[in-house]
């Protein structure tokens, strides 16, 4: 696959400016605080892998980062602009150059594979000859080049899950949200899923942010590199990790961690200790 | 003790609030769809794609509806008529009755039933599955692109459909006196057509266009405010249907009184 396929256009500003900036973030829904005073950010080409137990605001705090949710205080900065600020209308043109994979995939189930992917290349009028051949290369991306004409109730929640990644890809974001890809699959399909998003930081090194609750995905993402001769994942020599992947830890709507694989693991807090453990 | 005397209180002050925020978001809603008329991208297709699923999907009904309650109105009028040996004069009571109020009323109730449901459970599964969601994120606006097709389908279709059970009315009516109650068809459709004036086809137009944006908006903000699953939008379909009928009947009344001050019939 040639990787102007997926790969994210150059963008002008320095690549080591902030892609997402959450500053003092605050949000709650019907009285009940859902995260409080979130803070960080995240840097181009980086992956972030954001972890914490079921139900503490992980998918919010990614639909802020969309502009789908409004913070009740703070403020959200994407590609340097301030998303928390702008208006709905003003959000679109923004939104085109962020994928976004959702929990339960959130395909169109009226549309076919094909449609779904290509649904963001017709919207902007792409012509139908490039809309193909993006969509056939997202497509094999997955392994599922052989879905096109199939409708999302007939693949299994794994073969969703990657015809989702397809259509968060084949648009080429600068910006990559994952909300839990691996959520209700089982462990080979997971770590399939986890493969794909390796291969998309390692080979396309597109900025990630990935929300996930489960330790084992996490840490295969941190602990593997995607090799391109050999077309597989592969594990990192024992003790290294992914320089361009770190965490931040969830818990009870705070962020009670954000460092490196390494500082995670040697962390003396209670908390994340018995998290890890 | 005290308590007791606020619970109530706030019990009503959360309902009205409720309320307030439910009819401020349906006029958001209805604003921007509208205001999306003009701007482009003008989803032609989903238009002519909503006018299929809404008018044309609707003619049977609108046909069997208009045809019966013609016939029936026929059958009714001609009996209190032939009291006052005024039976002749039952093809300009069906005619007035259908084109002014029966036939922009009861189409109405009959595609509000069919598709102010269609719409509420269809944008209400979006909802709940982030579909909806995903169509932002995707950078499409969900106002543009599902709502304001289906309300200017339902505007279009909905002033087509009322002609055709007007005249379909106007017909079964027709047939019954002629065929049950032997009156004579030349004065059924002479006085049936005599009787009207302008005025009378202006009102009964009219209210089409109302309707049609009454139940593509009630349709539409009951399925985009659905939450709590499969069960939420079993609700929000319910909802969607009664809220439509009610409003149409209640917009009726208001339609007609405006309408009877200004022609003066």
């Amino acid at each position: 696959m040639s990787q102007s396929a997926v790969a994210p256009e150059l963008q002008e500003r320095p690549p080591r400016d902030p892609v997402v900036v959450f500053e003092h973030v605050s949000i709650g829904f019907e009285g009940k605080q859902v995260l409080q005073d979130i803070s960080f950010s995240v840097r181009h080409g980086e992956t972030r892998i954001l972890l914490g137990p079921a139900g503490v605001g992980k998918s919010v705090l990614l639909k802020l980062a969309d502009g789908l949710l409004r913070p009740d205080e703070g403020r959200i900065f994407v590609f340097g602009e301030e998303i928390s600020a702008m208006q709905e209308k003003d959000l679109y043109p923004l939104r085109r150059r962020i994928g976004i994979v959702f929990q339960e995939s959130a395909l169109f189930d009226s549309l076919t594979v094909k449609d779904n992917v290509a649904y963001r290349l017709k919207e902007e009028r792409v012509p139908e000859e490039e809309i193909q051949q993006r969509v056939t290369e997202a497509l094999r991306f997955v392994e599922l080049e052989h879905t096109l004409d199939k409708f999302p109730s007939e693949l299994s929640g794994g073969m969703r899950r990657r015809v989702a990644i397809a259509r968060a890809i084949v648009s080429r974001p600068d910006l990559l949200l994952y909300d839990s890809p691996t959520g209700g699959l089982d462990p080979i399909t997971s770590t399939t899923i986890i493969e794909l998003v390796v291969k998309q930081r390692d080979v396309y090194h597109t900025t990630s942010l990935l929300v996930t609750h489960r330790l084992q995905d996490a840490f295969l993402l941190a602990s593997h590199r995607f090799n391109k001769e050999a077309n597989q994942m592969e594990p990192l020599p024992e003790g290294h990790s992914d320089e361009q992947t770190s965490f931040m830890i969830l818990n009870e709507g705070r962020l009670v961690f954000d460092g490196s694989t390494h500082d995670l693991v040697h962390s003396d807090d209670p908390f994340l200790k018995r998290y890890l453990s | 003790m005290k308590m007791n005397g606020i619970m109530p209180l706030t019990t009503l002050d959360r309902a009205a609030k409720k309320m307030v925020g439910a009819v401020q978001e349906y006029a958001l809603l209805s604003g921007r769809a509208l205001g999306n008329l003009f701007r482009r991208p003008l989803y032609g297709a989903d238009i002519i794609t909503q006018a299929d699923t809404i008018g044309v999907g609707s003619i049977p009904i609108v046909i069997l509806t208009g045809f019966f309650t013609g016939g029936v109105l026929a059958l009714q009028t001609s009996a209190s008529l032939s009291q006052f040996g005024a039976a002749g004069m039952t093809g300009q009571l069906v005619s007035f009755s259908m084109i002014k109020e029966l036939g922009p009323v009861l189409t109405s109730l009959m595609v509000s039933g069919r598709n102010a449901s269609g719409m509420a459970s269809e944008l209400g599964s979006m909802m709940v599955t982030e579909q909806i969601d995903a169509m932002r994120a995707l950078g499409t606006d969900p106002l543009k692109k599902l709502v304001m097709p289906r309300i200017v389908a339902t505007i279009i279709m909905l002033f087509f459909l009322t002609i055709i059970s007007d005249v379909v009315g106007i017909s079964g009516g027709g047939a019954v006196a002629v065929l049950m109650l032997g009156q004579d068809s030349s004065q059924y459709f002479h006085t049936a057509y005599q009787a009207l004036r302008y005025a009378d086809l202006i009102q009964g137009l009219v209210k089409p266009i109302f309707f049609g944006f009454i139940i593509a908006t009630i349709g539409c903000y009951y399925g985009m405010s659905t939450r709590g699953g499969t069960q939420g939008v079993g609700r929000s379909t319910t909802q969607a249907v009664v809220a439509a009928s009610v409003f149409i009947i209640a917009t009726d009344f208001i339609i007609s009184r405006f309408m009877i001050g200004i022609f003066g019939r």
